[in-house]
């Protein structure tokens, strides 16, 4: 098996586990996948999952339903910058059709597509508990929020800023 | 000004930080209930408060707790729901970035009160920032004693681990949250066993949600009969109420639960009125699950009487003329606003977080989305607004979690207050997908701006 944590991620690994009684380390399938997908390149592949459920003691099935079950989790390879935009009933009202529009104007893809580039991926999803500050969207661990379109193609450059540097 | 008990240290610089919340007086609630009082007491003290349940049921807390098991040798639980995913909700949010240590201590009275040695918290996935934020301050609280073995020298050991969801709404449901701890999908389980007697691991667990926990605080302090002093009726205390949509000032705020609905909207202390000078179509009061309400519905009930933003009143009428609480997402709606497709989003949303164990859920949920988009995009029938109703009604009540009933509650209450927004978009399918239907006669007839 290739993939494997390196020193760092598996002493987080192994806190992870440690907050669960004995025999109950079957709790950790979340965290650790999570952590995961942010150590293998933004998504869960088969071997991913495998090894996570080697690494916990159980069997890949269990591991496998419950990646396929939670909408955090990418199944399939994903751009560097992942767009999550919000599209539920306070956003809607707040303008985020608009925003929607223009991000896929603005890269050229539809939902669930990436740039060729593999730089971005627009991903739609449902309320992320930033309805006050909507329209929104989630780009890794943060939230971008009051979004507008200057702000939107002041995001886009950015990451891409940031994506030359650390070529 | 009302009354601020949870909020209202939240604007001092770095009340985040440990130091500044224990020089502001923080932690002397674990101090009180550690060396003062037992656990039966501190239960005593919060059913005398009238504290109920913050996440949307409303359920009084106090009671709750008296219902754990306590059998010999089995360790209990108590887990803190921070799932926090009802569209319009983000209350919790606020409360564990801004004043995180206020919710550590509620959680350090609480699990004492409850023989919790171990406690979680849940929290939704994406609030991977707030995560970080949390253990810092479970971090910092260890470092000072109030966390860890033999607190205060009381022999009483408490940990408090947070675990992140991963993206389902379903998981805030109380025993499809426990599903989800125990490391598996977020089937909701069937009740009875209730997790009192069998939560997590079989064992007694109690789920509340973060600003029932973090109210325990302020409860400890000052007793239970003055926190109950506080507000009107059965609706004890402060709510926090997180607002958005179409107004002036969206945020979140704390009431004592005797203003108005209509001070809440027009004040500045609150929302301050709905943005662009526009009306008052309708408002979604509590979270995106309760019943809509056009606006002259929403300011008075169908008594004429003024409408207050608490529990009683917001559910007064029932569902024929009334709302409720719920989560305290406060959804405003102007004029602009097409009442089918915001009905059609909410659909969806139900649709994308059935957990599918139910077929009425599963399939009902998918099947008012598709005839939602196909009213909304100018397709619709005379015969599905009919159609919706009836799926609706055979979802509500058949399902093993409340999720089905909170997928059918928005699309009756839509059509049962603006059937006719319904029935023009079905008899006008072209003009529908260039403007909106408007007002009407929804349209809240006290302020209408000049
Ligand atoms: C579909 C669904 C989603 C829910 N989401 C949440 C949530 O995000 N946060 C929450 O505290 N309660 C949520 N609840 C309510 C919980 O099941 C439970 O009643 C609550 O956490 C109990 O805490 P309380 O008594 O302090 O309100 C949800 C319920 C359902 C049916
Ligand atoms: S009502 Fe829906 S979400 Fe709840 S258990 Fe049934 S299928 Fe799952
Ligand atoms: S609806 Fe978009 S964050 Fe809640």
């Amino acid at each position: 098996m290739n993939l494997q944590f390196n020193d760092e991620q598996m002493t987080e690994c192994k806190r992870l586990v440690a907050r669960y009684p004995e025999g109950k380390q079957k709790s950790a399938v979340l965290p650790v996948l999570h952590l995961a997908q942010d150590s293998f390149g933004g998504w869960l592949s088969t071997e991913a999952m495998d090894y996570v459920a080697q690494i916990l003691n159980i069997e890949p099935i269990e591991v496998y339903e419950v990646a396929t079950f939670y909408s955090m989790y990418n199944l399939k390879p994903v751009g560097k910058y992942v767009f999550e935009v919000c599209q539920t009933g306070p956003c809607m009202i707040s303008g985020s059709d608009n925003i929607i529009q223009y991000i896929q104007q603005k890269l050229s893809i539809q939902p669930g597509e990436t740039t060729q580039d593999g730089l971005f991926t627009l991903k739609l999803v449902e309320c992320l508990g930033a309805c006050g500050y909507a329209p929104m969207m989630q780009v890794g661990k943060i939230y971008r929020e009051h979004l507008t379109k200057e702000k939107v193609d002041a995001i886009i450059a950015e990451y891409t800023q940031q994506a030359a540097h650390q070529q | 000004m009302g009354v601020k008990l949870l909020l209202e240290k939240a604007h001092i610089p770095g009340i985040r930080s440990y130091d500044v919340y224990r020089r502001e007086g923080g932690y002397r609630a674990v101090e009180k209930a550690l060396k003062e009082m037992n656990p039966e007491s501190i239960v005593e003290e919060v059913k005398k408060s009238g504290l109920r349940g913050r996440g949307g049921a409303g359920f009084p807390a106090g009671m709750k707790w008296s219902f754990i098991a306590k059998p010999e040798g089995v360790p209990r639980h108590l887990v803190c729901n921070a799932d926090e995913s009802e569209p319009g909700t983000f209350k919790d949010r606020y409360l564990m970035e801004f004043l995180p240590h206020l919710l550590i201590e509620g959680l350090i009275v609480s699990s004492f009160a409850l023989g919790s040695n171990d406690t979680y918290i849940y929290i939704r996935g994406e609030y991977a920032w707030i995560t970080n934020i949390l253990e810092t301050a479970i971090d910092e609280a260890k470092a000072n004693g109030w966390l860890g073995k033999n607190i205060l020298g009381t022999g009483f050991d408490c940990n408090i681990h947070v675990q992140r969801g991963a993206g389902a709404y379903i998981c805030g449901e109380e025993t499809a949250l426990i599903e989800s701890l125990e490391g598996k999908r977020g089937n909701p389980r069937i009740k009875p066993p209730f997790p009192a007697i069998q939560g997590l691991w079989q064992r007694p667990t109690v789920v509340n949600n973060v600003e029932t926990l973090a109210a325990v605080v302020p409860i400890i302090n000052m007793g239970g009969d003055e926190y109950a002093k506080i507000g009107v009726g059965r609706s004890t205390g402060t709510k926090l109420i997180s607002a958005c949509g179409n107004i002036n000032k969206p945020g979140v705020y704390e009431i004592d639960m005797t203003i108005s609905v209509e001070d809440f909207i027009y004040s500045d202390e609150y929302c301050g009125g709905i943005a662009n000078g526009k009306k008052l179509k309708a408002c979604i009061p509590g979270g995106s699950s309760v019943p809509i309400l056009p606006a002259n519905l929403l300011l008075k009930t169908a008594k004429g009487e003024t409408r207050y933003m608490n529990y009683e009143s917001l559910s007064d009428g029932g569902f024929a003329t009334g709302s409720m609480m719920g989560s305290g997402g406060f959804i405003v709606l102007d004029e602009d606003q097409c009442i089918v497709k915001n009905t059609y989003t909410l659909a969806r949303f139900y649709r994308h977080e059935s957990c599918g164990q139910c077929s009425p859920c599963r399939e009902g949920t998918g099947w008012m989305e598709k005839i939602l988009q196909k009213i909304e995009t100018g397709k619709g029938t005379s015969s599905d607004i009919d159609l919706l109703w009836d799926i609706q009604r055979k979802i509500e009540g058949n399902t093993i979690c409340p999720l089905g009933d909170a997928a059918a509650w928005p699309v009756a209450a839509a059509i049962r207050h603006f059937r006719d927004e319904f029935e023009w978009h079905i008899q006008h399918p072209e003009e529908a997908q260039i403007r909106n239907f408007g007002l009407q006669h929804y349209a809240d007839p006290i302020h209408v701006p000049a």
